[in-house]
């Protein structure tokens, strides 16, 4: 267990936080090959956390098909992608042209091995008992170190109020029995929400049946513990590349390297007391 | 038809070339600053105890004095950078491990009580031994203090820092001798007798060769997450910032003979340490805008040469 706390594998995320007794762990699956691209997840999400919209004034067009909303952020914890492509679509019987438009809701992956909670110097990131990942508001400072360790680019700050923001999956509602306020709103159950071995098991079998049905493109996408990030708790089926979603295509958590980077600063800094010691050695001149 | 037979530029795909990692937040000049003042005062430790010990007292008193200042410098950006500033102190609310800005928080935060111990001592003539003790183990956290950052930068998500975890510290450290040597220098012209600052002149030049040279390994190892080192705004910066310390370098030849050599190479020396600095803050961010940066790192298959 103690070898595998940096990254690697994890069968038991809260325990090894430190919870004694607590509930299954629980996660995501977006199946994006039924997503329609309602945006119902945003709203939703939006309207049970009250999520501020610093551009209400504005209607910003963006020119990225039917995504005006860009990217994940401090104040939009689902975004949706939509990408056109020209390919033809399978069982449509024209090979000649057509065109495929991909849809997927993006999220916080609350990751088995979460950089941003790693290097968090306040404790403000905390690991919840369901292995989700929140910010407890109270007590960030904004020193913005989370912003840079993410490897999807999820966690932000918000300018106006100094803060470090992202999806809690939402933990109030968990605390009180509820799914997820997206995965409730979602018309297609693109978005599932249940215990995360569940959701495994369900991706598993929704892969094997679009492999089968000619769907060679997709692909299971932070479903695997064995990946850089241990496992993600939300996880995605995608029919492309991670990178034509805007997603990194095999991220792992820099605090892997963590020792070794200790390693060689150690090493600079008896460099540095050599380095003086030299000059002083000559004579008092 | 002979250019059909070279490798096809690398083709990287993405979501409307958007990022795919937030660039940080983290700012010039308030980045650079700290990182700068940081490294002074932690090598500024070691010069002090040593300079005290080796009886050089104008470059010991010197050298406590600034070291206090840079570190209080240090930690004002540093505070100024946060988003929620009045809760600086809730960077000791925890010793974290994995954290390498909560361990840089303790170090900081330890460094400067030393360091203002000894600098206390010095000009109150109070309590000359713990004065004494106080800055040799200020030698020891500012070694670290000088260091770390190279660890809170290539831990995080960002290729050109993350690749770059074996020389950053090199760069650090030879920053950290350029800048003390740097301050002795600029200290010296205030001085009649000059003898106790020889050692400041030599490390100077010490450290102009180390930091120069990490600075040119950073840039010429092969991978296209070094291209932010290469090109671009980062890029820029870091070969001006090279120009200044080797001038600096040079010029610290003649800080013996001659004040003006001896300010003009504390004010080269210095602005090359701040320039390095800024390279490495705007390399990062550069690395985090282009998707090609993060998809290359994660691909091998694509990441070539």
């Amino acid at each position: 267990m103690t070898s595998n706390r940096l990254s690697g594998p994890l069968a038991d995320v809260s325990g090894d936080a430190g919870y004694a007794d607590h509930p299954q762990r629980v996660g995501f699956f977006t199946d994006t090959s039924v997503c329609i691209g309602c945006k119902a997840c945003e709203v939703a999400c939006k309207e049970w956390n009250g999520l501020p919209d610093p551009h209400a004034d504005v209607l910003e067009l963006t020119g990225m098909s039917y995504d005006n909303t860009g990217a994940l952020g401090s104040d939009s914890w689902r975004h949706v992608a939509f990408i056109e492509q020209a390919k033809p679509l399978i069982d449509a019987g024209d090979d000649g042209g057509g065109t495929r438009w991909l849809m997927a809701s993006d999220v916080c992956k609350h990751c088995t091995h979460a950089a941003c909670l790693d290097v968090c110097p306040t404790g403000a990131l905390v690991r919840t008992e369901f292995g989700t990942v929140i910010v407890q508001p109270d007590v960030c400072n904004g020193c913005a170190y989370c912003v840079s360790a993410c490897p999807y680019g999820v966690i932000d700050r918000r300018e106006d109020d100094g803060r470090a923001w992202k999806c809690t999956m939402c933990y109030d509602r968990l605390r009180g029995g509820l799914e997820p306020a997206c995965a409730k709103a979602c018309p297609t159950d693109s978005i599932q929400f249940g215990p995360l071995d569940e959701l495994r098991e369900i991706a598993q079998g929704r892969l094997a049946d679009l492999h089968a049905g000619g769907e060679t493109g997709a692909r299971l996408y932070g479903a695997d513990p064995e990946d850089g990030i241990g496992g993600a708790g939300a996880f995605f089926l995608l029919l492309d590349e991670p990178e034509v979603y805007g997603l990194p295509p095999d991220p792992v958590v820099t605090t892997r390297d963590l020792p070794r980077e200790w390693g060689w600063a150690g090493a600079a800094a008896g460099m540095l007391l050599a380095g003086i010691a030299v000059a002083f050695a000559g004579r008092k001149s | 038809m002979s250019e059909q037979l070279q490798v096809p530029p690398a083709e990287f795909q993405s979501y409307y070339g958007k990022p795919i990692l937030k660039v940080t937040r983290w700012k010039e000049p308030h980045l650079p600053a700290y990182l700068f003042l940081g490294e002074l005062s932690g090598a500024l430790g070691m010069v002090g105890a040593v300079a005290h010990a080796t009886g050089r007292r104008s470059l010991a008193r010197a050298a406590r004095l600034a070291a206090l200042a840079s570190a209080a410098g240090g930690g004002a950006f540093l505070t100024a950078e946060l988003g929620r500033p009045e809760r600086f102190l809730n960077m000791l609310r925890v010793a974290k491990p994995t954290s390498p800005m909560s361990m840089g928080s303790w170090i900081l935060a330890s460094h400067s009580g030393l360091a203002g111990a000894a600098a206390a001592s010095e000009v109150t003539g109070l309590l000359p031994g713990l004065g004494a003790a106080a800055g040799a183990a200020s030698a020891v956290t500012g070694s670290l203090l000088a260091t770390y950052p190279a660890v809170l930068l290539g831990n995080t998500a960002v290729p050109a820092w993350h690749s770059a975890y074996r020389e950053l510290p090199v760069l650090f450290a030879g920053g950290a001798m350029t800048a003390a040597g740097a301050a002795g220098l600029a200290a010296s012209v205030l001085h009649a007798d000059r003898r106790d600052f020889g050692a400041a002149y030599r490390l100077a030049m010490l450290g102009a060769g180390v930091e120069s040279l990490a600075g040119y390994v950073l840039e010429t190892r092969p991978g296209l997450d070094r291209e932010p080192y290469r090109t671009g705004a980062g890029g820029q910066m870091l070969v001006k910032a090279r120009y200044l310390t080797l001038s600096g370098g040079v010029v610290a030849l003649a800080a013996r003979r001659s004040r003006v050599a001896a300010a003009l190479s504390a004010g080269l020396l210095t602005a090359g340490g701040i320039a390095a600095k800024v390279a490495v803050l705007r390399a990062g961010k550069e690395s985090a805008a282009d998707p090609k940066y993060v998809v290359a790192s994660q691909r091998p298959d694509h990441a070539g040469r």
